[in-house]
């Protein structure tokens, strides 16, 4: 088998000619090593006092030494308590109820604190608004501990003690009262009925006071709409599972819209409930541009760009009341969406409800005289929500006021307008000329950059305060550590300014024992965290009405500008109406799940969390429809790593340009909309690992989410940290299971959820049945068998699971480049699966009828197609976490048998026994199994919380901290199931269901994760288990997972 | 109801006791002896909870306390009584010195004693006007030094044995050595020739016999080289020495202190928890110093007791004098000794409030340690033989009563080792 072939290394190879070539066939090196140069001075070598025989003696006595040091266990001190608290065990979790309030998300919640830290969030199922954590609001833990904060007061970029910063301060307030120039509140929406007190106060000190309340991302037309209806100013409130039907247009009320919070209502009223074929759920239709989570949850998606959907809304109005509106017409399909909206709509009547994300008073007030037309039992104007109060008008006139020289003094709280603010450069300009600028801020932010007094604010785990949620609805937050830094929350110091020498603490308890609690004691609100009342509160009106009227004066015309227009809704609907087609493309701007206004960018949990729509992390990016990319020659496709390239292009808004926005081809974009997620490109106060994307507040003009954009390709290309390659089911049925409430109602569920078939002598069997089985089972019929149960149809995809995972169960984060190569190591994944066809049974029906391998009806061609996702896809959220498989392939190949079974039916990792093989994630066909490929803790090249003494605090000191080189998963909270067990034996007693609990399930406020023992046939999970839509993953493999799935069921009901 | 007639038979004591004194008022001071024994024994039982003769405590120091008031306030016994029986009374009619003491203490009032006689109260104050004892000698005033000079005269007599033994040998060595200088001299000693092959030679030509012994060799040194191995890290006797001498020998042993008294986390914890020094003061506001027997048996183990607890009121800044906290803690640095591995989760509630594990049977007999050490090697071997061979205490406790039922159902015997249960799984303990 001579070989005539002329292999070849180099190019240089081939020249015959050449001299190196020649060398190098008779030397390893081409030039002579000069060792002579160092050997060959024999005068250095002996002046040398280091001779050979040390240098031998030295490495021969450290390489000892090491070695015997290393046997040696280091000694380990324990420094007790000098006087122990009494409510602190060394090694039990306390928890103190509290509220997060920081102008964006507002939640009633638990803290759960180990030894004085607080480490995780949890839901406070006492409160009835609001008593749930999001995804950021379960990272907020973390955002204590973060290195970047501000430890102390500093005046003019410098160190300075609060008693110069008071005395500074309170000279110079009274020096600007004095000049008649306005003094300026600059604050978040603090919702706070103290705070506004306060406020009231401060005002009675100095005279005159402008209190301007500024939301980053405004709800400010909503407002304004409510108020001009109402007299209020707040937000209409929303209880969704009442609604049977649900038409939402362009609000992602699953998202943050409004302050966000419905989607365990929401959740409510999607699980099929009632007897077999007369099983109810609600039915709702979504109106979007950008593929949101309320699109992707919803029974029918209409993509629709911001021009559209106004016409759109006018013409629900005009359905829905009788009153004629002529706009121009959509196109066909839409209009027939809207035709059977608006009939399914007056059918359902009191138990349907509309609501409407674009940002314009007509379109609000629509929504308004809709639901009242309606009689919408879901939409309460009695108790509206006040979590929103930012005012538009008022921040545009400040601004002008700033740049006019009418503004004497400037105190922000919360708020980072340099950033946040279209025109922030001109804003920070006119800042730093002013010589009384305060800011409180937890970072150095933009804003503090360019402010004389940066005041060190304390996060909200180390603050008093209260929250009016909604009316009647209030919370408390309570400090649940000792402030980390010099810090004072800006009521203090108000009340310091305005002489009162009361803590925050006894002003706030004065207010709530005097005004708010009607008799019930202080103790008692404090320990809940919440309480309602249907007593009127004079004291959040009466500073209200102070802000009001204060208002009312600088704004006289405008308001009686907007009261004119209120008069009529008929004139809103037609003006609505008559809203021109766009031009050219729309961008809609958005707040990512993970990013929300961007407060906590510098949290590594929030930038790895994968977004549920996009699945990337660690960027926002243009989202664009496949047929806009096409026309503009934009790109994405993926790389032999797995990771996900595509292209740059430059944004152009009214002239304003962001250069190099990467961007990603969003299935269900609508045409000729783009979409782009705000609160990234932050570069002050921020870790440079966290310096991510573009800061598209840049082109947030007029506080309008909805922009005419152009977009042109520049060149390069971008890398994005995507975790989910498969962009489409491809009719892999058995992964997520789906169908129609009617085919549910009327069929049996063999047919809707068939139990897959295995082959045993020739003959087809369950592949559940015994006989399919080769293993010997074990008994877990005493004692607990854990089952997870995950109903599809509940999960609305937000995410709040993932990150309440990470938190729990000290899982590092790895940044963007690893993430890239799919080395992210999240224990809890929630897929998201497009359709290519408009429904997954359709994308089914295409899978079977392939023939043959080419062809029309080729699987070879057919597949290609499956992969792309069509224009308008359905979507599907399944968490995916370790399945804890009875028959797990994981523990059979193992060969160090690190990972074992567990009577109770978990699969166990013991990561000191990990030798790294990796076998068993090979071998596990769910993907579940993480690798450490790196030590993710105190190592430079992870810079995360990790890697910091103070970002280590937040760990679970129950869970090991992993090492290099170890397998990881989800291990379904055996920590927290053996405390539960350990509890009721303590006790004395048996567990009661819905105790056991794990870190997804407890933060799922959905109800889509329900967690249990099935031994207990009392129990929820049990009951689950027999449930018709029950199944479980890949069923023909055999693995017999404890983690159940319930097929997900669509409300395909047109009319 | 109660209380009136508790007062009506105070009243009727006290009235026969004053007569009985008016009556023996002389024989009483003829008795002396009696009537300090007497005094001591009640001193003890009523007043030395807080007060000490001659240091301040939460009340004042008492010896002489009569002749004291006498002199400086020119108050009789008559105001004792007063005093001794209600001093709350005593300060609402707005006794002068009574409000002054009252004032003095931070508003403390005296606990009232309204069981104890006049007699009684003569008794203790006769107890009380002794004179101070001259100093036994030994007892407190020893101090390490003393326990060195111990150890060293035990040392002079072993070295000198050492060097007479040493004396000797050489003598005979010197004999020896001269008596075959003599030997050989007069030709009477026969040196021996070697014959044949010496020994070691013959091992070394015996090739089966290098081969055994090479395999003897290499087994050998592998068995001791994976002892040596397995021992690493297993700080089994390990005995730092702490920054303050705790005898748990005195607290846990002598005056039998429940072991949760002060770790009282081991019931619901997983931390056993080393007590925070508030718990030590619990007790030893009151005990600043150790009996002299006490003090005595320290010199065995060359520590001061009494300096000792002066560590720990230097640590919580409490100052004896003035009874109350005046310097800043200093919390004390404790060496762990019993080191567990950070991926292994023990917890102590639920060996020693569910299962009722004796504490002893992982730490040893801790009341007989004067200074802790490490008793079990916490080694995984160790704690998967202990679940194999105990039985789960299924008693008393309604979380197992249905388990046990079905269990007694499935296997037909009564008790179940903790392996059956559960306990070997890996994931018990790792995560």
């Amino acid at each position: 088998m001579a070989s005539n072939k002329k292999y070849w290394k180099s190019v240089e190879e081939l020249n015959e000619n050449s001299t190196i070539v020649e060398t190098l066939r008779q030397n390893e090196f081409v030039e002579e090593v000069p060792v002579d140069e160092f050997l060959g001075d024999k005068q250095t070598l002996e002046s040398s006092s280091t001779s050979r025989r040390d240098f031998l003696k030295y490495v021969g006595f450290s390489t000892a030494a090491a070695t015997l040091a290393a046997c040696e266990g280091p000694v380990i001190k324990s420094i007790p308590y000098v006087v122990q608290p009494e409510t602190i065990v060394p090694g039990v979790a306390d928890y103190y109820a509290t509220t997060i309030a920081d102008g964006y998300d507002f939640a009633s919640i638990l803290i759960k604190t180990r030894e004085g830290r607080p480490i995780k969030v949890e839901n406070n199922k006492e409160a009835v608004t609001k008593g749930s954590a999001n995804a950021r609001v379960h990272a907020s833990v973390l955002s204590l501990y973060d290195s970047m904060r501000v430890k102390q007061p500093k005046i003019a970029g410098a160190d300075a003690s609060w008693e110069t910063l008071d005395a500074e301060i309170g000279q110079k307030l009274n020096q600007v009262s004095a000049s008649g120039k306005q003094i300026v509140l600059l604050t978040q929406t603090f919702a706070s009925p103290s705070t506004a007190k306060l406020v009231g106060e401060f005002k009675a000190r100095y005279g005159n006071v402008n209190h301007v309340v500024y939301d980053a991302i405004s709800e400010s037309t909503a407002l304004d709409a409510f108020e001009a209806k109402y007299g209020q100013r707040a937000l209409a409130d929303y209880d969704f599972s009442k609604a049977e039907v649900i038409v939402s247009v362009g609000a992602d009320f699953l998202g943050d819209w409004q302050g966000g919070g419905y989607d365990d209502g929401y959740a409510k009223g999607r699980i099929p409930t009632g007897k077999h074929g007369q099983a109810k759920m609600s039915r709702h239709v979504q109106f979007e541009a950008n593929m949101t989570l309320s699109g992707a949850n919803a029974d029918k998606r209409v993509p629709l760009s911001p021009s559209d959907q106004k016409v759109a809304l006018a013409k629900i109005y005009a359905g829905v009341t009788g009153n004629s509106v002529s706009g121009r017409k959509l196109s066909d399909k839409v209009e027939d969406a809207i035709k059977k909206a608006v009939a399914q709509l007056k059918k359902a009547n009191s138990k349907a409800v509309v609501v409407s994300g674009i940002n314009d008073v007509d379109a609000q007030s629509l929504v308004l005289a809709i639901n009242e037309s309606l009689n919408s039992e879901a939409f309460d104007k009695d108790a509206p929500r006040k979590i929103r109060q930012g005012d538009d008008k008022a921040v545009a006139k400040l601004i002008s006021d700033m740049k006019a020289g009418t503004v004497g003094g400037i105190i922000m709280a919360g708020v980072n307008p340099v950033y946040t603010l279209p025109n922030g450069e001109e804003f920070g300009e006119a800042l730093s000329k002013l010589d009384l600028a305060v800011t409180f801020t937890q970072k150095e932010d933009e804003t503090a950059l360019k402010t004389k007094y940066v005041a060190a604010a304390p996060h909200y785990l180390e603050s008093w305060g209260d929250v009016e949620i909604k009316k009647g609805h209030y919370s408390v937050m309570q400090p649940t550590i000792r402030p980390l830094f010099d810090t004072r929350q800006f009521q203090d110091a108000l009340l310091k300014w305005t002489g009162n020498e009361k803590a925050y603490y006894e002003y706030l308890k004065e207010t709530w024992t005097t005004e708010i609690l009607g008799g019930t004691p202080w103790n008692i609100a404090v320990h809940d965290g919440v309480f309602k009342t249907t007593a009127e509160v004079s004291l959040a009106d009466e500073a209200n009405a102070a802000i009001e009227e204060a208002e009312a004066n600088q704004t006289d015309e405008e308001v009686g500008a907007t009261a004119m227009q209120n008069t009529d809704v008929g004139a809103q609907a037609r003006k609505l109406a008559s809203t021109p087609a766009a031009s050219g493309m729309e961008l809609v701007l958005y707040a990512k799940t993970g990013m929300g206004d961007g407060q906590q960018a510098n949290n590594p949990w929030l930038q790895e969390f994968p977004d549920p729509i996009t699945r990337a992390s660690w960027d926002n990016y243009l989202t664009i429809s496949q047929a806009d990319a096409d026309a503009n020659e934009i790109k994405n496709w993926n790389v032999a790593n797995g990771g996900l390239n595509g292209s740059y292009v430059d944004v152009t808004v009214n002239g304003q340009v962001i250069k190099n926005v990467p961007v990603i081809i969003q299935p269900g974009q609508a045409k000729g909309t783009v979409g782009l997620a705000l609160g990234y490109g932050k570069k002050a106060g921020i870790k440079e690992e966290m310096q991510t994307g573009v800061n598209a507040y840049k082109i947030y003009n007029n506080f309008n989410a909805t922009q005419n954009v152009s977009i042109s390709l520049a060149g390069g290309t971008h890398e994005f940290a995507c975790v989910q390659l498969h962009n489409t089911l491809m009719g892999r049925g058995d992964i997520v299971k789906e169908t129609t409430l009617e085919i549910f109602n009327t069929k049996d569920h063999h047919e809707w959820n068939p139990m897959p078939h295995v082959s045993k002598n020739h003959e087809m069997i369950d592949a559940t049945d015994p006989g399919a089985d080769m293993w010997d089972e074990f008994d877990r019929s005493i004692g607990h068998h854990f089952n997870l149960a995950i109903d599809l149809n509940a999960c609305t995809g937000c995410g709040a699971c993932v990150i309440a995972c990470h938190a729990e169960n000290n899982v590092p984060v790895v940044g963007k480049s690893e993430v890239r190569r799919s080395r992210d190591m999240h224990w809890l994944r929630i897929d998201r699966y497009y359709s290519s066809e408009d429904t997954f049974s359709e994308d089914v029906e295409k899978k079977e009828n392939f023939g043959g391998l080419f062809g029309d009806n080729g699987s070879l061609g057919g597949f290609v197609e499956m992969e792309d996702p069509a224009e308008n896809p359905q979507v599907a959220f399944q968490p995916v976490m370790c399945q804890h498989c009875n028959h797990a392939p994981c523990e059979t190949v193992c060969p160090v048998a690190a990972t074992s079974h567990g009577r109770q039916g978990q699969n166990h990792m013991a990561y000191n026994r990990c030798v790294g093989t990796r076998y068993c994630a090979n071998n596990c066909p769910y993907k579940v199994r993480r690798f450490n490929w790196f030590l993710y803790n105190k190592n430079d090249e992870f810079d995360y919380h990790m890697n910091d003494d103070l970002g280590r605090m937040v760990l679970n000191p129950d869970v090991v901290v992993r090492s290099r080189g170890v397998m990881e998963k989800c291990s379904m909270c055996i920590q927290k199931t053996q405390k539960t067990i350990l509890d009721a034996k303590r006790d004395g007693r048996p567990v009661k269901d819905g105790e056991f609990q794990t870190a997804c399930s407890a933060a799922c406020s959905s109800g889509a994760m329900t967690f249990g023992d099935i031994n207990d046939k009392e129990s929820k999970v049990a009951e689950l288990l027999e449930d018709d839509r029950m199944y479980h993953l890949l069923e023909h493999v055999g693995t017999k997972p404890n983690v159940q799935y319930h097929v997900k069921v669509r409300n395909t009901k047109e009319a | 109801m109660k209380k009136v007639n508790h007062r009506n038979s105070i009243s009727r004591i006290l009235g026969i006791a004053l007569a009985l004194m008016l009556a023996f008022s002389t024989s009483i001071f003829a008795q002396g002896e009696a009537a300090i024994k007497e005094g001591e024994a009640l001193f003890k039982a009523n007043c030395a909870a807080c007060h000490k003769m001659d240091a301040m405590s939460t009340g004042p120091a008492l010896r002489g306390v009569e002749a004291r008031l006498e002199e400086e306030e020119g108050l009789d016994r008559e105001w004792l009584y007063k005093w001794i029986k209600n001093s709350s009374a005593l300060i609402k009619s707005g006794d002068r010195y009574a409000v002054k003491v009252y004032e003095a203490n931070g508003k403390r009032q005296m606990t009232a004693f309204p069981q104890l006689s006049n007699e009684d109260i003569d008794n203790i104050l006769a107890y009380t006007a002794q004179e101070k004892a001259p100093p036994v000698n030994g007892g407190g005033e020893l101090t390490p030094v003393v326990v060195d000079n111990g150890g060293f005269s035990n040392k002079m007599i072993l070295w000198a044995l050492i060097v007479l033994f040493g004396l000797l040998a050489l003598g005979l060595f010197l004999v020896n050595k001269t008596l075959r200088k003599f030997a050989v001299a007069n030709g009477t000693l026969v040196v021996e020739e070697e014959k044949g092959t010496p020994i070691w030679k013959a091992f070394v030509q015996n090739q089966f016999l290098v081969i055994v012994a090479t395999i003897f060799f290499l087994l050998g040194s592998a068995y001791f080289g994976y002892g040596y191995l397995m021992q690493v890290g297993v700080d089994q006797g390990y005995q730092p020495i702490q920054p303050i001498h705790y005898s748990h020998r005195i607290h846990a042993g002598d005056n039998k202190i429940e072991c949760k008294y002060c770790h009282s986390s081991a019931r619901v914890s997983k931390h056993s928890g080393i007590p925070s020094l508030n718990v030590c003061m619990n007790c030893h506001k009151n005990i600043a110093q150790v009996s002299e027997d006490v003090q005595k048996e320290g010199v065995k183990y060359g520590v001061d007791y009494n300096a000792e607890i002066q560590k720990l009121y230097e640590a919580t800044g409490w100052d004896p004098t003035k009874q109350d906290y005046v310097n800043d803690p200093k919390p004390v640095k404790w060496v762990r000794i019993h080191n567990l591995p950070d991926f292994v989760y023990f917890n102590h509630s639920q060996h020693v409030s569910v299962a009722g594990v004796d504490c002893q049977t992982c730490h040893g007999q801790i009341q007989e340690m004067e200074i802790v050490e490490q008793h079990s090697p916490l080694t995984m071997g160790w704690c998967i033989n202990c679940h194999r061979e105990t039985d789960v205490n299924f008693r008393g406790s309604a979380y197992y009563d249905k388990i046990h039922e079905q269990l007694k159902e499935k296997y037909g015997v009564e008790s179940f080792k903790a392996s059956q249960m559960g306990a070997l799984e890996c994931g018990k303990c790792h995560y």
